[in-house]
């Protein structure tokens, strides 16, 4: 178990290194730099800029300083959010976005179980179509546009939530931006949940323990839930790292900070190092929830273990 | 639930709520401030929404009154050579820093001197570039630091030798380029001396918590001067990147300003929230700039016609929906020292179809009819408005024979493009960085060929070139006489625009939306307003 662990882990660092060399070379590719704004900067000021980033070294020079610098955990400066070094923009946002993917994690697994076992439960009866309607809706309404309906509806309209913002220590600014956040997983843990539910509620011993006399809830409680899992458990691992690595809508219309917002202000403003940083980040979130789902699948199979 | 479980939840809530109230009782303004700022450095920041934050933690000799025009700041007065190169500033004797330190003269020499050292690789040092030696320094052909003319004559008093007169220079003042800095703290803290915490300033407002992609707080600081006036004692400044998200904010209560809106919520606006949005002249112009250092937009009769067969009318009103006003001229209306009447030319006062029959005539001449049209690509930089005018600009080419490509790109991508003179036709636009025609005027100046053989074409990306203009505006720097000044400034815009340099569209104008609860707000031309005017009331 501990060896199939260690094989993974260091399985992991050449795609961390592979990641790190792709994505330096094709951001340096990509036309643009950092200092291409609405106004040209006098070449000299162009020329100092460049040589403090050592923007003015040779790409490969450049790559190795880089490389140097993260394996020493520091990630350079931002060339935009000039006030701040990469890794202190990750320390700051890191905390919050993990905060929110959680969040919408576990309201949205628990709230999709709950709406695909009752939908399973009364298949083709009104709650069934009601609920199937209804999850469908966050799976084809963009994210950014809920989030807008929500504000005017709970925001303005009702003065309900707070429309944005955030301030340290109080809940009630992320009630919505969780919510938005969660609903598309939710929604697709719904659709596995009741596929899988009427899967099970059709089979045999099912029926047997019908025929032996078992009530619907204890037959749902003691017999259908724990095989109807198994689908969705495998669907979390990508689920959460979607959460994760997709909070980027959510924090910029309600204006949270984190490291999806930081990602996308960094590549629309060629930002390397913030843009490298995030980038890394996201691939250590990826390979992490991907090896404890595969390890946790060692555990319950020990076929995998051999392979 | 159990019942304890929801009394603990209660008193909770009653809790936060009670916290919430005793919290609420400072007085808070809630900005709208837009994007996320790079830098709080006064020699790193470059755009509006920093320098409404650098603005209320630094003050300048001289700062803005409620129309943002130059007052006392932390000089209390000065006086000007008679040649009009020599101000001596006297500095007030309670200007004080936020740690409690008196601000000496000493300080802003400091900062200019960091300003223009190369190693700083300040933006806008140019803006400063009239103070005696700061070219050369900046450029490194000075390294004693010692030869520029700002010098420190005591504690209290600042003596800044300039090239030559420039009638401009109070209002460069005003700008954040010539903010006073703490060397001590930037040497002690690095690149991490703006730092709520390291932070130090001399200005109304000291900055205690920074959120990046959230929000900047600062309170009232203790140590300023006039600091019961105040009637603001703390600025939440907001990212609002996303506008459509913030008008939201701002109509549940939770913001009290927006310094931007979308275009197409002002009628909206205007009917539901009558007076709050504020349109306003604001000095700048936006417009298409023609790569004239290449085939065809070199020549000047296609320039022309390309110009002519725009009709600006249309565009403020109906394809942006704000108002703005139709552009012909380069300096924008209500610039000052620019006393005489505005460029307009004969062609402007015509009727569209004769100016569409007289470019029509024009391309034909040139070889080019709707049968067999030129092909010219405009690029613009990827923005909804400015797609929607690109679109509508090229329908009106089409009718003179003009097939347009248009090609959007993200902003670094465009500007890249702009700089390295690889476009035919592209969108640009230019604010105003100080209250004087030069500012946009030097935009159309030939290059400056570098010591290594290559011409420095600076934000000319059109490579518009005429030594009679150039020569203008060189007569007009060393004239000390304002109207004489104003008059060759004129001549030089009617030179550029008679050769069509560019295409200007519109005159920008600012949009904020100001809630009826705060006073003080009052809309200029600069688009600056600075909290330490405003009140609020609840």
């Amino acid at each position: 178990m501990i060896t199939y662990a260690l094989r993974r882990v260091l399985l992991a660092i050449p795609i961390v290194l592979l990641t790190i060399t792709v994505c330096f070379f094709i951001l340096r590719l990509a036309p643009g730099g950092p200092f291409d704004g609405e106004r040209a900067l006098p070449v000299n000021v162009l020329r100092n800029l460049r040589a403090h980033y050592n923007l003015d070294q040779p790409l490969i020079v450049q790559f190795f300083i880089y490389l140097g610098g993260v394996l020493q955990g520091d990630f350079g400066p931002s060339m935009v959010m000039e006030d701040f070094t990469v890794s202190r923009l990750l320390a700051i946002g890191l905390p919050f976005t993990l905060t929110l993917g959680f969040s919408a994690f576990v309201i949205g697994t628990v709230a999709g179980f709950i709406a695909g076992a009752l939908a399973a439960v009364n298949q083709n009866k009104w709650p069934d179509y009601l609920l199937v309607f209804v999850v469908l809706l966050p799976l084809i309404i963009p994210n950014f546009l809920m989030a807008n309906l929500a504000q005017l509806l709970f925001g303005v309209y009702l003065h309900w939530l707070p429309v944005g913002g955030y301030r340290p220590g109080q809940i009630i600014n992320l009630v919505m931006p969780v919510i938005i956040l969660s609903l598309p997983h939710g929604a697709r843990v719904a659709r596995l949940v009741r596929g899988s539910m009427i899967e099970v509620l059709g089979t045999n011993y099912i029926r047997t323990a019908r025929s032996k006399g078992l009530g619907p809830a204890l037959i749902l409680t003691r017999h259908a839930i724990k095989p109807a899992l198994l689908p969705v458990v495998s669907y979390l691992g990508p689920g959460l790292s979607y959460l994760l690595t997709g909070s980027l809508v959510v924090e910029q219309v309600f204006a949270l900070p984190g490291i999806g917002k930081y990602f996308i202000t960094a590549a629309l403003n060629r930002d390397y190092g913030l843009v490298l940083g995030t980038t890394i980040l996201y691939v250590f979130i990826i390979l992490a929830l991907n090896l404890i789902v595969d390890i946790l699948y060692a555990y319950l199979d020990p076929k995998v273990r051999l392979r | 639930m159990k019942i304890t479980q929801v009394l603990k939840a209660v008193a909770t809530a009653g809790a936060l709520a009670l916290f919430m109230v005793s919290a609420a009782s400072a007085v808070t303004l809630n900005l709208g401030n837009g994007s996320e700022p790079g830098s709080l450095d006064p020699h790193k920041a470059n755009g509006d929404w920093e320098n409404r934050i650098v603005g209320e933690y630094l003050e300048g000799l001289v700062a803005e009154d409620i129309q943002a025009n130059p007052i006392p700041g932390q000089a209390e007065s000065w006086t000007i050579s008679d040649d009009g190169t020599v101000y001596t500033f006297k500095l007030r004797a309670d200007a004080m820093w936020s740690d409690g330190k008196p601000v000496v003269a000493q300080n802003f020499v400091d900062a200019f001197q960091r300003l223009f050292d190369p190693k700083t690789a300040a933006e806008y040092a140019y803006l400063q570039f009239p103070i005696k030696n700061s070219t050369k320094i900046a450029g490194g052909e000075i390294t004693d630091f010692s030869q520029l003319g700002v010098k420190a004559v005591d504690d209290h008093t600042l003596e800044i030798t300039l090239e030559a007169s420039t009638p401009f220079f109070l209002q460069a003042l005003t700008h954040y380029t010539a903010f006073p800095i703490r060397k001590d703290v930037i040497e002690k803290f690095g690149d991490q001396w703006t730092q709520p915490g390291n932070i130090v300033g001399n200005g109304p407002y000291k900055i205690t918590e920074w959120v990046p992609g959230s929000y900047i707080k600062a309170v009232k600081s203790d140590t300023y001067y006039g600091k019961d006036k105040l009637k603001i004692d703390e600025i939440m400044f907001e990212n609002t990147e996303d506008l459509t998200a913030a008008l939201n904010r701002y109509r549940n209560g939770e913001l009290d300003i927006l310094t931007d809106f979308p275009a197409d919520q002002y009628q909206f606006l205007k009917d539901n929230y009558p007076g709050q949005a504020h349109v306003a002249p604001f000095l700048g112009v936006y417009y298409y700039v023609m790569n004239q250092s290449k085939p065809p937009l070199n020549d000047v009769n296609i320039r022309k016609a390309l110009s002519i067969s725009v009709l600006r009318d249309v565009i403020g009103p109906d394809v942006l929906g704000t108002g703005e006003l139709p552009a012909y001229g380069w300096v924008p209306p209500g610039t000052g020292n620019f006393e005489g009447e505005a460029y307009l030319p004969a062609w402007s006062k015509e009727p569209y179809d004769q100016r569409v029959t007289e470019a029509k005539a024009l391309m034909a001449a040139a070889g080019y009819s709707p049968e067999k049209p030129l092909k010219l690509q405009l690029r613009y930089n990827t923005n909804e408005n400015h797609q929607r005018i690109a679109v509508a600009i090229s329908d009106m080419w089409k009718q003179i024979g003009v097939e347009v490509e248009l090609f959007n790109a993200e902003t670094p991508v465009h500007y890249d493009a702009l700089n390295a003179g690889d476009f035919q036709v592209g969108r640009a636009g230019w604010l105003l960085d100080y209250n004087d025609p030069s500012n946009t005027l030097d935009l159309l100046k030939t290059g400056v060929k570098g010591t290594d053989g290559t011409v420095n074409w600076g934000n000319n990306y059109g490579r518009y070139s005429n030594p009679k203009f150039d020569d203008l505006l060189a007569q007009a720097s060393k004239e000390l006489d304002l109207t004489k000044r104003g008059g060759l400034l004129h001549q030089a815009e009617a030179t550029a625009m008679d050769e069509f340099a560019t295409i200007p569209i519109y005159w920008y104008v600012s949009k904020n939306v100001v809630s009826p609860k705060i006073t003080g707000f009052e809309d200029n031309a600069k688009d600056i307003n600075r909290v330490r005017w405003m009140s609020k009331s609840e």
